[in-house]
């Protein structure tokens, strides 16, 4: 593997354990919502880690992440450490959201993610905008911007491409091409399914990668982020992978595709294909076994820290809504005051 | 026709003639298979329709009965289809558009309530926009702040558009045809709840239940309670409690159709029962409650014995976390305790 060769080996085991620790996450976070530890929609990225994995690799740390709801996989992979992403999808205070946003929604400001959202290509727009705050404010960064491949046929896909070449912004728009939009295949909804094809109208770069090659998706990524950084070009890059589970958990998967195609992407699971990569290039078995070990007891640990977190108080409930300060403004709507309302909880935290 | 003969007839209505038992997916899905078999001009779209099932199984098995002309999925392109079903209305097409949650429906607000609502008077009333809009709103299973949402009155508030939401599987099933046999464009607002309850369902494809008319699922002389779709269930389920642990008598008016709306039911009611408590799964600021306060205190000033109370949503925008969700909908607690309050047996809010 390249990566191993020509950087140190350590930085491929690492890479290794991000994706083993990402599979295991997912495998875990599905037992738990099957045990309602776990509520509202929970979409896995079981299949997609080396896309996961490989371009969050190729971020500089100051560099800006957004994605959709489909964000486990994503965050892992940029450090949102294991527990904080548990707890926020256990609904706990010490997740990553403050248990207020679920799976769909994690984030950590920190770290340059600035979250999984909710509706198909609503965060297009605003990986727009950071990049234009990016360049605003002079800062030679980058933004990637995740979606999957049926979010290329909103409006705001358009929109944001556009807008992005116009104003030669910083953001490389990455698709991952998993093949379904829900339960419909991408030739079925896309009239150019060649969603790379599409940067073209915007001469803009756009390129397909194997998005279970982390090689080539480290490649390809670290090449466009960094034209996005030195030339402000923006850039569409199309992975193309899997999604092993359903859509969500609460989604078989298997109305609209067959096993044998399943089992058929299962046996070239992109985790095995790095195991092996490895193993070529001189890592022991025994290294990468205690790599898989470790990140059980990390998972395990990451579910033990949700069970034990406490939930958000009630009386938070309208906590970081509004500004600090804002509580003035809404002095006179609020229980309690002359003309408040039963039915408007204005003092559960609002502006704190 | 008086408020009473006007109640008299919704309840008649839900019950003329034979019926069978099913939920309220599954009626919604009758109606559609009638509507579909009755007029050729009827087609169904949206994402997820056809191969899928349906989101939320409504359409389920369509797609092979009618095949995939008149059962079309489309991509994920809210502004677009719904847009499309817009267009094909105007050419006298009856498209019965289902959008798979009502937050999504939030990206075609352009499409519904800058084209679709206008068509009729803008354009002199030379071209008419038959279009359905089937969305289900609610909250209730963590699906948090982007998909939780139920802005019923954003749209009721739209000169040029019917709004219906039907509470139970006869409503449905009858609201909806009576939608796809309109010549308006009219949103039909389904609940993601509502979807398993069960109920007696008139099977005469003839019958609709009309646009406009409220019912009275259960009467009383203490109270009245003005709901419409999940929170009349809420609402019955409150009348229920109370009348128990209370021995007081609550009438429910389920409004059915919130544009146009019935005042006149509501008004007749809260005449009877002199106190009024308005509940609605969305955020009360300038929601469909504060639309029935306003009515009520013109329609009924010299009857009401205690301030028009309103229940909603929390007005946050949706916590994920359990404890902090159900502290935030209008549940059965919140519901009893304003209605304790307006009765004078709880706590001033
Ligand atoms: C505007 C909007 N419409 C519909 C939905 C419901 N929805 C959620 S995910 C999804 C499929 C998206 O597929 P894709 O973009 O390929 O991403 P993937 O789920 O495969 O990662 C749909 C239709 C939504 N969230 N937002």
């Amino acid at each position: 593997m390249q990566v191993l060769q020509e950087e140190r080996a350590a930085v491929g085991i690492d890479l290794y354990r991000q994706m083993v620790l990402i599979r295991e996450f997912e495998t875990e976070a599905e037992s738990q919502y099957k045990a309602a530890h776990i509520g509202g929609y929970c979409h896995l990225s079981s299949g997609q880690e080396a896309t996961n994995v490989g371009t969050v690799h190729a971020l500089e740390a100051d560099d800006l992440l957004v994605t959709g709801y489909r964000c486990h996989g994503f965050a892992l992979a940029r450090g949102v450490p294991a527990r904080a992403a548990m707890a926020e999808l256990f609904g706990r205070e010490g997740g990553c959201a403050n248990g207020r946003g679920g799976s769909m929604h994690l984030l950590d400001v920190e770290r340059g993610f600035y979250g999984g959202w909710g509706i198909v290509a609503g965060q297009l727009p605003i990986a727009t905008g950071l990049a234009l705050g990016l360049v605003r404010q002079d800062r030679p960064q980058a933004v990637l911007c995740e979606l999957g491949e049926g979010a290329v046929n909103m409006g705001a896909w358009h929109e944001s491409l556009n807008l992005a070449a116009v104003w030669r912004l910083p953001v490389v728009f990455l698709v991952v091409n998993n093949g379904y939009g829900m339960g419909t295949a991408v030739d079925r909804a896309s009239a150019e399914p060649d969603v790379f094809r599409r940067a073209e109208s915007y001469r803009m770069p756009g390129e397909r990668v194997d998005g279970d090659d982390l090689d080539a998706v480290i490649e390809a990524s670290e090449r466009l982020l960094s034209a996005a950084r030195q030339d402000r070009q923006p850039a569409v890059l199309e992975a193309v992978t899997y999604r092993f589970r359903g859509h969500s958990v609460a989604d078989a998967g298997l109305a609209y595709r067959t096993r044998e195609e399943i089992a058929e992407r299962e046996a070239r699971d992109p985790i095995s294909r790095v195991r092996e990569q490895l193993i070529a290039a001189g890592a022991s078995e025994e290294e990468l076994d205690a790599v898989v070990a470790e990140v059980e007891a990390e998972v395990a640990d990451a579910v033990a820290y949700a069970e034990a977190d406490a939930e958000p108080p009630v009386a938070e409930l309208a906590a970081g809504m509004h500004a600090a300060g804002s509580d003035a403004q809404f002095e006179r709507m609020r229980p309690g005051s002359p003309f408040g309302e039963r039915e408007l909880i204005f003092d559960a935290g609002l502006g704190r | 026709m008086t408020p009473a003969a006007v109640a008299e007839a919704a309840e008649a209505g839900a019950d003329a003639g034979d019926v069978a038992v099913a939920n309220y997916r599954e009626a919604l899905r009758m109606a559609l298979r009638e509507e579909l078999t009755r007029d050729e001009r009827v087609f169904v779209m949206g994402e997820e329709v056809g191969v899928f099932d349906g989101a939320y199984k409504v359409t389920a098995g369509l797609l092979d009965e009618f095949g995939a002309d008149r059962i079309r999925d489309t991509p994920i392109s809210e502004e677009g289809f719904v847009g499309a079903g817009v267009g094909a209305a105007m050419l006298g097409e009856r498209p019965v558009v289902e959008v798979m949650t009502l937050n999504f429906l939030i990206v075609a607000m352009d499409q519904v309530v800058n084209h679709a609502a206008k068509i009729g008077a803008m354009f002199g009333g030379e071209v008419r926009c038959p279009l359905v809009i089937r969305t289900p709103n609610g909250a209730g299973n963590q699906l948090t702040a982007q998909h939780s949402q139920s802005m019923d009155g954003w749209f009721a508030g739209t000169p040029g558009l019917k709004v219906v939401a039907p509470a139970n599987p006869a409503d449905a099933k009858g609201l909806l045809k009576a939608a796809i046999r309109d010549d308006d464009p009219v949103l039909v607002i389904e609940n993601l709840r509502a979807y398993t309850l069960k109920g007696e369902v008139p099977t005469d494809p003839e019958h609709v239940v009309e646009i406009g008319r409220a019912a009275i699922p259960r009467s009383g002389s203490d109270l009245t309670i003005v709901s419409h779709g999940y929170a009349t269930t809420r609402a019955l389920a409150v009348a229920d409690r109370l009348a128990e642990s209370h021995e007081v008598e609550i009438e429910v008016v389920d409004l059915r159709s919130l544009r146009p709306l019935d005042v006149e039911t509501v008004a007749a009611s809260v005449v009877r029962t002199h106190r009024v408590l308005c509940v609605e799964e969305g955020w009360p600021s300038y929601g469909v409650t504060a639309e029935l306060a306003a009515r009520i205190q013109r329609a009924c000033f010299d009857d009401l014995d205690a301030p028009v109370e309103r229940v909603g949503m929390a007005e946050v925008p949706l916590p994920y976390a359990k404890n902090l969700e159900t502290a935030a909908l209008p549940n059965e607690d919140r519901v009893a305790a304003a209605a304790l309050a307006t009765l004078g047996l709880g706590p001033a809010a």
